[in-house]
């Protein structure tokens, strides 16, 4: 049975398989999100949906299976058309390691826009903007290791949203604070995606940091379960 | 937990009587609180009323006579309607999950499914403590974070049930 994706869907995936050689990652994964929408992928640690929000950021081809953006059919995409698609269309945030240390904090917010040609100036009054929206602009001249964990977490947030990007990627974002700024950086982070109609993946365990989306989505043994649609 | 449910799950795998349904009660589900036979009969005798069970045979021997209860298609859908349902989250819902997850087991149902529509209940519950703690002042945030905890705890308890259905479903089936 051909199974389609829910109509006005922004990102859609359908009976994904992804294996490591013997080891079955995905095995039939379902996906879909709205613009504006925040889904939270949920399961246990090697259930696969690491994989799936790599997969569907087209970070990872999978073996089969369809992934559509925008009614765009992703393996039909070459690697530079996929990642123009990424630097332009999508945002990502992980759980740590993703600022330059060697750049100041408005320098890595403006990095994706440097890199999709604006110039300096324009790119920094633009990261100056996303960093007073996430509290961090008086950090702006300080580098990441003069920063707090959960400082320099809303620094990558406002890099990540700095591009108006439509599909936001968050991977465990609050794995490595504590509750308070994990809770900060949430609130500030859906508030802003929320506010400009990005659609957010959010994989985490966390049951907190999940209920900051609308609805789930369960992975387990790489099959996954929409928990709005199954009800 | 709801003691005529789990009776009416545990008459699912076959007709007993009522000495084997408390012991089978106690050994899976009553390890801190075994049943009384009053409970036993008092619980059969509301479900024999209401059309859930049926006798299926009367022994007679030396002391009172023994009934022996069967499940009747009703009372399997009252079993399939009562675990297929969330329940509302409060504290202390541990023992009635896992009676419904081993009863799931038992009677060869979807007992990861199960779990899943809970969590989804739960963080249903969690994502309106979540709203209204963005929107309230401080004692709102506390108020709103003592529950989110509660919560979360069971989420774990239902995460870490999950994982070890395997493990579950060998020590039910022994």
């Amino acid at each position: 049975m051909t199974r389609v994706p829910p109509p006005g869907s922004l990102l859609a995936a359908q009976d994904l398989r992804k294996a490591y050689g013997p080891t079955t990652a995905l095995d039939g994964a379902d996906f879909s999100i709205h613009p504006g929408e925040v889904v939270a992928v949920m399961g246990p640690s090697g259930s696969g949906k690491s994989t799936l929000l790599h997969c569907l950021a087209g970070i990872v081809t999978p073996d089969s299976g369809s992934i559509t953006y925008n009614g765009r059919e992703l393996a039909t995409m070459n690697d530079a058309q996929r990642s123009a698609l990424r630097r332009s269309e999508f945002g990502f945030v992980f759980q740590f390691g993703q600022l330059v240390p060697e750049l100041t904090c408005v320098e890595n917010v403006a990095l994706p826009l440097r890199l999709n040609g604006t110039s300096r100036k324009e790119a920094e009054k633009a990261a100056l903007t996303w960093m007073e929206r996430l509290e961090v602009d008086d950090l702006r001249k300080k580098r990441p290791g003069e920063v707090s964990g959960g400082q320099g977490q809303r620094v990558a947030v406002a890099r990540a949203l700095v591009t108006n990007p439509r599909v936001l990627f968050a991977d465990e974002p609050t794995g490595a604070l504590d509750s308070l700024n994990g809770e900060r950086v949430m609130g500030l982070l859906t508030e802003a995606a929320r506010s400009t109609n990005a659609a957010v993946v959010l994989v985490t365990h966390e049951a907190r940091v999940a209920a900051y989306s609308d609805r789930e989505v369960v992975v387990r043994d790489g099959r996954s379960r929409d928990m709005e649609r199954a009800i | 937990m709801s003691i005529g449910n789990t009776l009416l799950g545990l008459l699912e795998s076959g007709p007993r009587h009522g000495y084997d349904l408390k012991r089978a009660f106690d050994e899976k589900f009553g390890h801190d609180r075994p049943l009384h036979y009053g409970q036993v009969y008092a619980t059969m005798s509301r479900l024999l009323k209401n059309g859930l069970v049926e006798v299926d045979g009367i022994e007679a021997g030396g002391g009172p006579e023994r009934k022996r209860y069967a499940i009747t298609d009703a009372g399997i859908s009252d079993v399939e309607r009562w675990l297929a349902t969330p329940e509302k989250p409060e504290p202390y819902l541990q023992s009635l999950l896992y009676s419904k997850v081993v009863l799931a087991l038992l009677t060869h149902r979807d007992a990861a499914g199960i779990l899943d529509t809970q969590r989804s209940e739960h963080l249903r519950s969690m994502r309106i403590l979540t709203d209204r703690k963005r929107k309230g002042d401080l004692a709102d945030q506390l108020i709103c974070d003592h529950a989110l905890f509660h919560l979360e705890a069971d989420l774990r308890w239902l995460e870490l049930t999950a994982a070890r259905l395997d493990k579950l479903a060998e020590a039910v089936a022994a």
